[in-house]
């Protein structure tokens, strides 16, 4: 099967006044066509910064992306600003952790769903707004033409999620990004929100790279998961596969915590003892040692490399479940 | 409704500003150790100055004298300049001073403007760069240097060394539009180096705490240009400190321009403060006062009715004040 993008051995480092962090390391991974990818982690293990570096977009002098970047037989890593930009829209597109701040404060959002349109597509003035009216229908916003002349402010959560989407989808992308799309909302608005997903994705023909904490929402959403630690992608395998026979001892933490019933929108994982370690300081071992219930001590001492199974099941572990116990 | 009270409240504080800056003026008058009459009318008897006294409410209380002036004021009554051989109307001076005043400010402010826009752009864009680097070193030169050293340097190189334009007077449009900027550019100059260095460090301030917001990187995902980004998602909510600050410069240009107007001679409202300190005119000098109250007063309105246009979000919240 080809991959659409492929990540290949991208790590991303901030300059950062208590030194240099490594946000991301040495990451490799395949997103298949077609297919939809989760991405787990606990708050803070590089998920967001993975994704924005791999379409390109963190920017700045304190950012050094490294390693290489190729999405639909475009090397993105070699390719200037204004070529990558080229790509965005109809190519790759995001949708960001939280739609109050990734909106334009001070601008309605029909200018904000149309200019992508005109922009990109080059469509007319009037066009782009009679499309913009199509696209927040097909997201299921009632009332399009009167949310088209209103500001993000004066919509809800889950209205804003959606004009969010519409917005991504508005140039019919390849590869979709979605940064954790349901964590800012409550319960029952995440639940339709990710339906609206599933249906989009279908009709659209999109791939997705779907970003989230929350383990049960990968279960039912994403063909693939890549499980992130520390900046690491420490495990990566076929959904089913992952559920039926993880590797990872981090995997299976973050599987035993998931979130209760009375689990409340917007906490965070970290029911896992311990904490993630600084990321301006991280262990010569496995990152996960000083929380891992199967650590040894080559753990401490050793950084775990790469193993792949017969069966392409990815993991990051010296002693991997299942194996020598 | 809630926006009717919002703006009924905010007159009437505003007016509550005025009556206390005026009367404040009006007790400054008093104090002054000196005997206006006197000053006024120095070669006439004791009868003379009383009745002189009495007609502009001396001879009464500071509130008696100050509810005299303000009910002449409201009337448009705004005292007069008196000379020894007669007097000239306080409207009369400043109706044809103000234009003078209005006008370098309009152009001051358009020029400083103009210049510090693109200049904070750039700037906060190139933040830590090169180019940032450059116009803040510079800018912070032009600033440490004041407005008359500005202005006597212009009048000596360009008005005097090279004789391009004119070191003295005003010119009105119908003399012409070039003599009428000719006139003008020295002083427009004097006054805007060190507005231009505010601006452009409020502008450039808020323009790069925007950019770190997370609109930029959704606009960028959606595959615009840096130089959309910038004018279109990032100066607008970026630039309501920065007018603001220029609507609140506009009371202090009127008649702050004391020391410009001055070395210039363009007799604008400045120059006439000027005047009316010099020749202890100090009916004149409180009605000046008064007038350039009203203009605050008038930008500090302008600034709210603006921001609600800059930003959406503060007319909401002006209905739950
Ligand atoms: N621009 C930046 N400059 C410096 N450090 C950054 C920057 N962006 C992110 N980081 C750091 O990189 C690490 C990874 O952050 P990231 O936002 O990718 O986490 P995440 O997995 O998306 O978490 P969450 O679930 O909270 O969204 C964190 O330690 C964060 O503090
Ligand atoms: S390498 Fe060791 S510490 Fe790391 S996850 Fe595997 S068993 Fe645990
Ligand atoms: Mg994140």
């Amino acid at each position: 099967m080809s991959s659409l993008l492929s990540i290949k051995n991208m790590s991303v480092n901030f300059d950062t006044p208590r030194g240099s962090l490594e946000a991301v390391r040495g990451v490799d991974i395949e997103i298949p066509a077609g297919m939809s990818v989760g991405v787990v982690g606990e708050s803070g293990s590089g998920k967001t910064v993975m994704c924005r570096a791999a379409m390109g977009l963190l920017q700045g002098s304190t950012v050094n992306r490294t390693g290489t970047v190729i999405f639909d037989g475009h090397e993105l890593t070699a390719m200037s600003k204004e070529q990558v930009r080229e790509l965005f829209g109809s190519g790759m597109a995001m949708i960001f952790q939280d739609p109050l701040t990734a909106l334009n404060p001070v601008r309605r959002i029909g200018v904000q769903l149309s200019e992508g349109l005109r922009v990109r597509l080059g469509m007319s003035k009037s066009d782009a707004m009679a499309r913009s009216k199509e696209l927040l229908e097909l997201v299921r916003i009632p009332n399009a033409a009167a949310v088209l002349k209103s500001f993000p402010y004066q919509l809800s959560g889950g209205m804003r999620q959606r004009v969010m989407i519409a917005i991504a989808i508005s140039c019919n992308p390849k590869l979709l990004f979605a940064d954790e799309p349901t964590t800012a909302l409550d319960v029952t608005v995440q639940a339709q929100i990710l339906q609206l997903l599933r249906e989009l994705r279908e009709d659209l023909k999109m791939s997705m790279v779907l970003v989230t904490h929350d383990l049960g929402v990968v279960a039912g959403n994403t063909d693939y998961v890549a499980v992130m630690y520390a900046g690491e992608v420490v495990e990566y395998a076929p959904t089913k596969k992952l559920f039926a026979d993880m590797r990872m001892p981090y995997t299976e933490a973050l599987l035993n915590s998931i979130p209760r019933v009375d689990h409340k929108s917007g906490t965070r994982l970290t029911v896992i003892a311990g904490r993630l370690p600084d990321p301006t300081n991280r262990p010569v071992g496995c990152s996960f040692a000083p929380r891992c219930k199967y650590a040894q001590d080559k753990c401490t001492t050793d950084h775990p490399e790469l193993k792949t199974d017969p069966d392409g099941h990815i993991y990051r572990c010296w002693f991997p479940i299942g194996e020598s116990l | 409704m809630e926006k009717l009270k919002f703006w009924l409240q905010r007159v009437a504080q505003l007016f509550v500003v005025l009556l206390l800056v005026t009367f404040g003026v009006s007790l400054l008058v008093r104090i002054i150790p000196v005997d206006l009459a006197t000053i006024v009318m120095p070669v006439a008897d004791e009868n003379q100055r009383a009745a002189f006294r009495a007609s502009i409410g001396l001879n009464k209380g500071p509130i008696g004298y100050y509810l005299q002036w303000l009910g002449n004021f409201v009337q448009g009554d705004l005292g007069k300049i008196y000379y020894s051989g007669g007097t000239e109307t306080v409207s009369g001076h400043l109706i044809k001073a103000m234009p003078r005043s209005l006008l370098l400010m309009a152009y001051t402010q358009i020029f400083a403007l103009g210049i510090a826009i693109p200049l904070g752009v750039l700037s906060a864009y190139r933040a830590g760069r090169r180019a940032d680097r450059v116009i803040s070193n510079t800018l912070f030169i032009f600033s440490s240097i004041p407005g008359f050293a500005i202005g006597l340097i212009l009048i000596i190189v360009v008005g005097t060394k090279l004789a391009w334009l004119p070191t003295l007077g005003y010119a009105t449009y119908s003399e012409g539009i070039w003599e009428h900027f000719k006139h003008m550019i020295m002083p427009v100059l004097s006054l805007s180096f060190g507005l231009i260095s505010q601006y452009t460090r409020l502008l450039r301030a808020d323009m790069i705490a925007s950019l770190r917001e997370d609109y930029v990187t959704m606009a960028m995902s959606k595959g615009l240009s840096d130089r959309r980004i910038l004018w279109q998602h990032v100066f607008r909510p970026s630039s309501i400190t920065l007018f603001t600050s220029a609507a609140l410069s506009m009371g202090g240009l009127i008649g702050g321009a004391i020391v410009i107007e001055s070395i210039f001679a363009t007799y604008g409202v400045g120059f006439e403060i000027f005047a009316a300190i010099g020749g202890r005119q100090y009916i004149m000098l409180q009605s000046s006062v008064a007038v350039i109250a009203l203009f605050y007063v008038f930008f500090n309105l302008v600034v709210d009715i603006g921001s609600g246009f800059v930003d959406p979000r503060t007319r909401d919240r002006r209905t739950n004040v």
